[in-house]
């Protein structure tokens, strides 16, 4: 057969563009390698409820732009959660009462002021002044003199406890001994504020000039929060990028839509239709991010409310729920199920602390419950929206399966309502009771859930054996120590069961294609300083 | 004339008053603490909760609160939103959005709407006909929200034609897209009002007295038919750009529009009485306004109004 001229010159141009192609494909691989560093990134965002001062930001929706913005003396590890030094240099105690703080020389304000130990100190004591009426006041609830300082007209606005010593140190002394506190000094609410801001907080507030990797650009209410760059920033957390902006969004759908679309570049979160069927695994594929969030979802049998101060009662719910299903088929693999009172991946959680009151077994179940003799009806009460319902509504069901008694799911219009029912202990049955850790430490599962009158202690519990040994691990200095005596405490706990654990958040995010990593760090926040992108 | 639009003005003075108190009262009775779920799964600590309620005067009596709000607004200030946002601010970057929607939405309800109106009404039965009230039957029957979520999804990620939501500035181009998800309902409406006036009027009796003295089909149509028709077109236009100056709640909400509809609801979610207020005030305002050019559009379309 003999071939035509043109076929073979047909047969030329293929094989030529064949290799052109190749050498393109090839040239981009390696440039992939490659990270743009001038680029900008965008993260979904909603309206931050409080001006952004860092003592007064404390949700998601402002602390994604504060958090960047702000350096602490401590910070926390994306991967793990493990604390490192940040801003100090040191931070030394003999006994966990006295803490000698030197800070590192040479980091700088936005504004070019250079931080020194004084902006450390000047920042607590205004942050915890009463009549500044902050709302992470609490957080300094350890140091000493705080009584003074937060009352409603305080005679002083400096805390005893602390004391300027150099340019460079300064020294902090707690009301009584707390091993936690140089892990808890990480939290947003304990970064140096500038000379510039005591002149004018409020202006501040909406120019905020911090110390942090990002610098504030401008922001538009409901609009968008822009930052950038810092290049004098010393922290080992720089970012990759130039730009960054928080964009908000009204309705997580219409990001999740421009993330899909490249049009958005993060999203901490997925919306309740996303995750239903587990449609997100499809719509994503490798744009998916998982972490591990240092949070617990619990449901609270209160006290109070009658017939419920029964252990038998507590064991046949918790055996009647089943756990392993829910967390499947309802929540989609987006939570995984408890086994204790402390987030998995924390520093001193065990496995099975709740043993086999967390485990499915109908039948015990059932032989608990007629133990118990409760009568009547049983419920769950939540705030229904964000797809809190759902698996409520699943449990409820498992409940009602397993144990032949009437459960219902009881809805709050929203997250307001639901939270005044709850701290006014005006609860008719169980309650949803979620918990997010502030900084990485077992303390922060234990001591504000489980003491005697803490502020998130939603079951009204209250177990003198417990407080002393929360008591006895806050005072010990040795950090193994401390974290076995935590641990006892959690035992402890378990034996009673307050609350019920339930689910434990993995925390599903996802990135647009432009980005080539993005981790989701424990707070559900992106961690800025693993975002690389793509050039 | 003059004296009708004073007339009309001076109305405007007890609508005001007696609007905001009404929309103060009820965001004030709003059940629910503002602060109850503002600090996570911790109670707020007292010193926030006292300073945040002496700032916005929380523990007066509604009426001292109102006119202590009142007093402010005359003086050019629209008040402040619980995390610290002027509220005159953020009406100004929110409104020129919601106004250029709306009329976005409107323009394409009466172009297409009212053309769609008069080939039907004109033509009768026939194909045309048919299609024209199969589509406004199914137009009216889709809730908006669903239109918008489909125009987004299909226009937007599917195809990507457009952008699934609208950037900061909400340029008119990317606003067409919402302006009809917004728009397609009433453009439903406006072309079977349309559609019936006209064919009612086609056999009306100055129609044929204009026929009969041998006018050219064009001015019969265009002068003496579509001019008495559109009166009841118009006055539903008018009324629509009223509510939708009020703000798309669903379309903004949907294609992520910095508007007055989402400024409302945020308002209402937070129990800021100031920033329902103050929005409602402006609105108030506007839909007068905008009733008293329509009333005005009647003389002119309708020689035999007269405002004496």
């Amino acid at each position: 057969m003999r071939l035509s001229r043109r076929f073979w010159g047909a047969t030329a141009v293929v094989t030529t563009m064949a290799l052109v192609l190749a050498a393109c494909g090839g040239g981009g691989d390696t440039k992939s390698g490659a990270s743009n560093a001038d680029a900008s990134v965008s993260v979904y965002g909603t309206e931050p409820q409080n001006t952004l001062i860092p003592s007064n930001t404390n949700e998601l929706g402002g602390t994604k732009a504060v958090q960047p913005m702000f350096a602490a003396l401590v910070g926390y590890r994306g991967d793990t959660a493990a604390p490192y030094n940040l801003m100090a240099d040191s931070i030394t105690t003999t006994d966990s009462k006295v803490f000698d703080i030197k800070i590192k020389q040479g980091w700088k304000f936005h504004d070019g002021t250079e931080v020194k130990a004084k902006n450390f100190v000047d920042a607590w004591n205004w942050a915890a002044y009463g009549p500044n009426g902050q709302i992470n006041e609490g957080f300094f609830s350890a140091i000493e003199g705080y009584d003074t300082v937060s009352a409603k007209a305080p005679t002083t606005d400096k805390m005893t406890g602390l004391k300027t010593v150099g340019d460079y140190e300064f020294q902090v002394t707690l009301s009584a001994p707390f091993s936690v506190f140089s892990t808890m000094i990480g939290y947003t609410a304990f970064a140096p504020l500038p000379d510039v801001f005591f002149k004018d907080p409020k202006a501040f507030g909406e120019h905020p000039v911090g110390n942090g990797p990002l610098k504030f650009v401008s922001r538009t209410p409901n609009v968008n929060i822009k930052l950038t760059r810092f290049d004098d920033y010393k922290g080992e957390d720089k970012v990759k990028f130039k730009d960054l902006e928080v964009r908000i969004y009204a309705s997580q759908e219409t990001a999740y839509q421009d993330l899909q679309s490249n049009k958005l570049d993060f999203m901490e979160t997925l919306p309740p239709s996303a995750i239903a069927g587990g449609k997100y695994k499809a719509d994503l594929g490798d744009k998916l991010v998982q972490g591990h969030l240092l949070g617990l979802s619990t449901i609270a049998v209160p006290y109070y409310v009658p017939g419920y101060n029964n252990p038998d009662l507590r064991k046949a719910i918790s055996l009647a729920i089943n756990r392993e299903q829910i967390t499947k088929t309802v929540m989609n693999d987006t939570y995984v199920p408890a086994d204790g009172y402390v987030s998995q991946g924390i520093e001193g959680y065990r496995p099975g602390v709740c043993g086999e009151f967390c485990k499915y077994d109908p039948a015990k179940a059932k032989e608990y419950f007629a133990k118990s003799g409760f009568k009547g009806k049983l419920t769950i009460a939540s705030n229904a929206d964000g797809g809190r319902k759902e698996p409520l509504v699943a449990a409820c069901n498992s409940i009602k399966n397993a144990l032949g008694v009437e459960c219902d799911f009881v809805p709050a219009t929203d997250f307001g309502q639901w939270r005044s029912i709850v701290v006014g202990k005006k609860l008719t049955g169980m309650g949803r009771s979620d918990w997010s850790a502030d900084y990485p430490s077992i303390e922060d599962f234990l001591n504000p859930i489980y003491k005697t009158g803490a502020s998130s202690n939603d079951s009204s519990y209250s177990n003198p054996a417990v407080d002393a040994k929360l008591k006895q691990a806050d005072g010990t200095a040795d950090k193994a120590a401390a974290i076995k005596l935590y641990q006892e405490a959690e035992d402890l706990i378990a034996k009673d069961l307050p609350s019920i654990p339930v689910w434990d958040e993995k925390g599903v995010a996802a990135k647009s294609s432009r980005l080539k990593t993005a981790n989701l760090d424990f707070r559900r926040l992106a961690d800025y300083s693993s975002i690389e992108v793509a050039s | 004339m003059t004296q009708y639009i004073l007339r009309r003005l001076l109305q405007l003075i007890p609508v005001f008053f007696g609007t905001t108190f009404l929309i103060y009262v009820l965001v004030w009775a709003v059940p629910g603490d503002p602060f109850s779920g503002k600090c996570g799964q911790v109670a707020c600590p007292q010193a926030y909760i006292d300073q945040m309620t002496a700032k916005f005067n929380l523990n007066d009596s509604i009426f001292v609160q109102y006119f202590k709000y009142l007093g402010r607004l005359f003086t050019g200030d629209w008040g402040e939103t619980f995390n610290g946002n002027s509220i005159g601010d953020m009406i100004a970057t929110a409104y020129p959005v919601t106004v250029r929607l709306a009329l976005i939405a409107v323009a394409i309800e009466a172009i297409i709407g009212i053309s769609a109106g008069i080939l039907t009404g004109l033509r009768g039965k026939g194909f045309l006909d048919n299609l024209v009230l199969m589509s406004t039957t199914f137009l009216i029957s889709l809730p908006v929200f669903v239109t918008a979520i489909v125009l987004q999804l299909v226009l937007g990620t599917e195809w990507g034609i457009i952008d699934t939501s609208v950037s900061a500035d909400a340029t008119v181009g990317e606003l067409i897209v919402p302006g009809l998800a917004l728009g397609s309902l009433s453009m439903a409406y406006v072309a079977r009002l349309s559609r019936t006036s006209i064919a009612e009027n086609r056999h009306a009796d100055y129609v044929r007295t204009a026929i009969a003295k041998g006018q050219p089909r064009s001015r019969v149509v265009g002068v003496h038919l579509l001019r008495n028709s559109v009166i009841p077109v118009i006055t539903f236009l008018g009324t629509d750009i009223g509510a939708l100056m009020g703000g798309a709640i669903v379309t903004e909400g949907v294609f992520n529009i910095n508007g007055i509809g989402g400024l409302i609801f945020r308002g209402i979610q937070n129990r800021e009485g100031a920033t329902v207020t103050g929005v409602v005030v402006l609105l108030v305002v506007v839909y007068l306004l905008t009733s008293l050019i329509i009333d005005l559009l009647y003389a002119v379309l309708d020689p035999r109004i007269r405002y004496d």
